[in-house]
C-alpha cells in the first residue's frame, strides 16, 4: 500500500540518511525511532510529498507520488509538528476551516461533537491563543474522528503534550482505525500504550 | 470542488476582520505617503495636479508591497500552509482565494481610499473614475505577481526587502498603465486602451500567477 | 542508476560527474577564442573601422556598447531556458548553470549601462535619459541582481535551485512585458530621447567589427560560465564518491607540482 525504496533524504547540505526502504500495509501501525536529529520528521514529509528525497521514491498504492500526488493527498491525514491553529480564530472555526481545507465536508455538528470527544467542549468558543499547549495539540487531533476515510494517517509526535488519560485514548483511536484496515505511522519519544506492538523503523540504522 | 477556495475566502476575509488593525495601517500609509510628497516637491498646486497620478499609483503600489508579506507569513509559522499542501483540492485554487482575500482587504480599501487623496493633490474632476477604475484592475495585479514574490521569499532573512527587489521590476508595466491611464483622460487623448492593455494583463496574472505561486510555495515549505 | 546512462550519449553531459571535466577541458578553448576575437574586434573597431560621418569618433564605444546589449538579453533567454530545463527534467546541473550564468548576464547589464552613459553624455549632453531600451536595461539588471540575491538568500542549496528558476520564468515571462510598456511609455512622454540607431547606412567594416565583439562576448561568457559552474558542481555533490576521487587527484598534481 505505501512503501518506499531507497530513499535518502539531504538536509541543507547534509545527507541524513539513505537506502532507507519501508512497507505499510492496510491495519499496519509503523512507528518511527531514533535519536534527535537523524531525521524522523523530515522521512515523514517525504512520505506525504511535502519534500522531495534525493534518491529514491515513495509510492502509494503502487504509484510513485510524484506522478499522482492527489491521490495519495485524498487519502492522507497528516499532523505535523505545528498544529495549524490560528490565534485569532476558536477551536471550532480551526477545525471547520482544516476540514474543508484538505477536501473534507464536515458539518458545524460533526466538528463540536469531535472536539467534544477530545475534551474541548467547553473551549469552543475561545480564541486559540488562550488554549494551553495540550489543547492545541487536541484540536488538531480532533480531526482524526474526522477523517475516518483517509486510511493513512502519518502523526509527527501526536503524543506530546497530552496528559496519561488523553494519551491512552488517543492509543486507543489508532489501534482502532488501523484495526479497521487504516493504516497509522507517526513519531513518538514516549510508550504509548497500543493494543498491539507497533512495527518499529529505526532510522538511525540508516544514518550517513 | 470549491470547497477549499471558499473555506480559504472566508477564513481570511474573517482574520482580516478579527485584525483589521493591519488594514489600517496599510491605509495609512498609503495616505501618509501621499502627503509627503508635497513636503518633498513644494505645495504648489499646478507641480501637485501635474504629478498627482504618478504620486497615488505609486503610493497605491508601495501600499500593496508593505502588506504583501502578511500573505502566506502567519500561515507558513503555524503550520497551516503544509496543510494547504496537502489538500486534495488543487493548489491554484485556494492560492487564488488566499490572493483576492488579499486584495479585497488591502487593494480594495486602497482603491476606495485613493479619490480622497486625489483630492489633496487637486486632481481633476473628470479623472476620478479613471483612477478608481485603472487602480481597481491594477491592484489585483499587483498582488498576483506580489503573491509570487511573497512565496518565493517565505521565511527568508531580510526577506522584505529581497521581495521589494524581486517584484518591484515586476510592478513597473502595472505603473506605466495604471498611471498612464489618469494622465491620457486627463490629456484627452481618452484611457480606454490603457485600461484594456490592464484588463488584458489582470487576465493574464490570473491565469499564470497562480500556478507560479503555488509551485513557489511547494518550493519554499518543502 | 541516473537517467543519463539509458539515455542517448549526448545526454550524458547532463550528469554532474561527466560534465564536470568536460566543462574543465572546453572552458580554455573558449576563453582563448574570446582573448583573439577580442584584440581582433578591437583592432577593427578602434583602427579598422571609419570615423562616422556625423558622430565623430565617439560611436566607437558601440562596438562594446551593443554586443553587450545583445548578450545581456541572450543571457537572460539562456538563464530561462536552463531553469526551465531544470524545472521540468529535474536535472540540477541545469540550475547550476542558470545560476553560474546571472553574474555575466548583470555584468554584461552592468557594462551596457555604462556604455551607453559614457556616449550619451557627449551625443546627448546627457549621461542618461530615459530612452525606452536604457530604461528596460536597468530593469533587466534588477530581474538579475533579483535572480542572484535570492538564490544568495536562501541557504538550502535545492530550494534556492527551484525558486530561483521560478522567479527567472516569471522574469522572461515578464521582460516582453517590460520592453512593450516601456516603450509605450516612452513614446507618450516623448522628451529628450533619441534614437539609438545609428546612422542609416553601416559601414560593412562596422558590422563586422561589432559582430567579432559580439562573438567574442558569446566565447567569453561560454568560458567564464564553465569555469564558474566547475567548482559549484563539486560544492554541490561534495558527499559524493566522484567528488572525493577528483579532490583527490587534484590534491596529488598539486602535490606533485610542489
Amino acid at each position: 500500500m505505501l512503501e518506499a525504496h531507497d530513499l535518502a533524504c539531504l538536509k541543507g547540505d547534509r545527507l541524513l540518511f539513505r537506502g532507507l526502504a519501508l512497507r505499510l500495509q492496510a491495519g499496519g501501525l509503523l512507528r518511527v525511532a531514533g535519536p534527535n536529529g537523524v531525521g524522523k520528521t523530515s522521512l515523514l514529509r517525504l512520505v506525504t510529498g511535502l519534500a522531495l528525497p534525493e534518491t529514491g521514491e515513495v509510492r502509494w498504492r503502487g504509484v510513485g507520488i510524484r506522478r499522482d500526488r492527489e491521490a495519495l493527498h485524498r487519502e492522507l491525514l497528516y499532523l505535523g509538528h505545528a498544529p495549524a491553529l490560528n490565534d485569532l480564530l476558536t477551536p471550532l472555526e480551526n477545525l471547520r476551516f482544516a476540514c474543508a481545507a484538505a477536501g473534507d465536508d464536515a458539518d458545524e455538528q460533526s466538528c463540536v461533537t469531535a472536539l467534544a470527544r477530545i475534551g474541548l467542549e467547553n473551549q469552543l468558543d475561545l480564541p486559540a491563543r488562550v488554549l494551553s499547549q495540550g489543547q492545541r495539540r487536541r484540536v488538531g487531533l480532533a480531526r482524526l474522528f474526522l477523517s475516518a476515510r483517509r486510511p493513512l494517517w502519518v502523526l509527527d509526535e501526536p503524543f506530546t503534550a497530552l496528559d496519561a488519560a488523553a494519551v491512552a485514548e488517543l492509543a486507543t483511536t489508532l489501534s482502532d482505525h488501523c484495526d479497521a484496515g487504516g493504516m497509522v505511522m507517526l513519531t513518538t519519544h514516549q510508550d504509548a500504550p497500543f493494543a498491539r506492538a507497533p512495527e518499529v523503523l529505526d532510522v538511525g540504522g540508516y544514518a550517513c | 470542488m470549491l470547497s477549499a477556495f471558499l473555506a480559504v475566502l472566508r477564513r481570511d476575509l474573517l482574520l482580516a476582520w478579527r485584525g483589521r488593525a493591519d488594514v489600517l495601517v496599510t491605509l495609512a500609509f498609503f495616505v501618509i505617503v501621499v502627503c509627503l510628497f508635497p513636503f518633498g516637491v513644494g505645495a504648489e498646486t499646478n507641480l501637485l495636479r501635474t504629478i498627482a497620478p504618478g504620486v497615488l499609483w505609486v503610493a497605491a503600489l508601495l501600499a500593496c508591497l508593505l502588506s504583501l508579506h502578511r500573505l502566506f507569513a502567519q500561515d507558513h509559522g503555524d503550520g497551516t500552509l503544509e496543510q494547504l499542501l496537502l489538500s486534495s483540492e488543487p493548489a491554484v485554487l485556494w492560492v487564488t482565494a488566499k490572493v483576492l482575500a488579499f486584495w479585497l482587504t488591502t487593494g480594495l480599501p486602497v482603491v476606495a481610499v485613493a479619490p480622497v487623496l486625489g483630492m489633496l493633490l487637486d486632481l481633476e474632476q473628470g479623472a476620478y473614475p479613471v483612477l478608481v477604475i485603472s487602480l481597481a484592475l491594477g491592484t489585483p495585479i499587483l498582488a498576483l505577481l506580489g503573491a509570487v514574490g511573497a512565496a518565493l521569499t517565505l521565511g527568508l532573512r531580510g526577506g522584505g526587502m529581497l521581495l521589494a527587489l524581486l517584484v518591484l521590476p515586476l510592478f513597473v508595466p502595472v505603473l506605466i498603465f495604471g498611471a498612464g491611464a489618469v494622465e491620457a483622460e486627463l490629456s484627452g487623448t481618452g484611457a480606454t486602451a490603457h485600461l484594456l492593455l490592464l484588463g488584458g494583463g489582470l487576465a493574464g496574472a490570473l491565469a499564470l500567477a497562480p500556478w507560479a505561486c503555488a509551485a513557489a510555495l511547494r518550493v519554499s515549505t518543502e | 542508476m541516473s537517467r543519463s546512462d539509458r539515455g542517448p550519449s549526448i545526454l550524458r553531459f547532463a550528469a554532474p560527474q561527466n560534465f564536470y571535466p568536460l566543462a574543465g577541458r572546453l572552458a580554455p578553448w573558449f576563453a582563448g577564442a574570446a582573448a583573439v576575437l577580442t584584440l581582433a574586434g578591437l583592432w577593427l573597431s578602434f583602427f579598422v573601422a571609419p570615423t562616422d560621418a556625423t558622430q565623430g569618433e565617439v560611436y566607437r564605444v558601440i562596438f562594446i556598447h551593443v554586443p553587450a546589449a545583445w548578450m545581456s538579453m541572450f543571457v537572460y533567454l539562456v538563464m530561462a531556458f536552463w531553469s526551465a530545463v531544470g524545472l521540468v527534467m529535474n536535472t540540477r546541473l541545469s540550475f547550476l548553470m542558470s545560476q553560474a550564468l546571472a553574474p555575466t548576464g548583470a555584468m554584461f547589464c552592468v557594462v551596457a549601462l555604462w556604455t551607453g552613459a559614457l556616449w550619451g553624455k557627449p551625443t546627448w549632453g546627457t549621461y542618461w535619459v530615459w530612452d525606452a531600451r536604457l530604461t528596460s536595461q536597468a530593469l533587466l539588471l534588477f530581474l538579475y541582481l533579483g535572480f542572484i540575491a535570492l538564490t544568495r538568500a536562501i541557504e538550502d542549496p535545492r530550494r534556492a535551485d527551484r525558486a530561483g528558476a521560478i522567479i527567472a520564468l516569471v522574469g522572461a515571462v515578464n521582460v516582453p512585458v517590460i520592453y512593450f510598456s516601456v516603450k509605450w511609455w516612452n513614446t507618450l512622454h516623448q522628451g529628450a530621447s533619441v534614437s539609438l540607431t545609428k546612422a542609416p547606412s553601416m559601414a560593412t567594416t562596422m558590422l563586422v567589427g561589432m559582430l567579432v565583439m559580439a562573438v567574442a562576448a558569446w566565447a567569453y561568457t561560454l568560458a567564464v560560465v564553465l569555469w564558474r559552474v566547475r567548482p559549484m558542481i563539486l560544492e554541490r555533490e561534495r558527499h559524493t564518491e566522484w567528488v572525493g576521487a577528483e579532490l583527490m587527484r587534484e590534491a596529488l598534481r598539486q602535490g606533485g607540482r610542489a
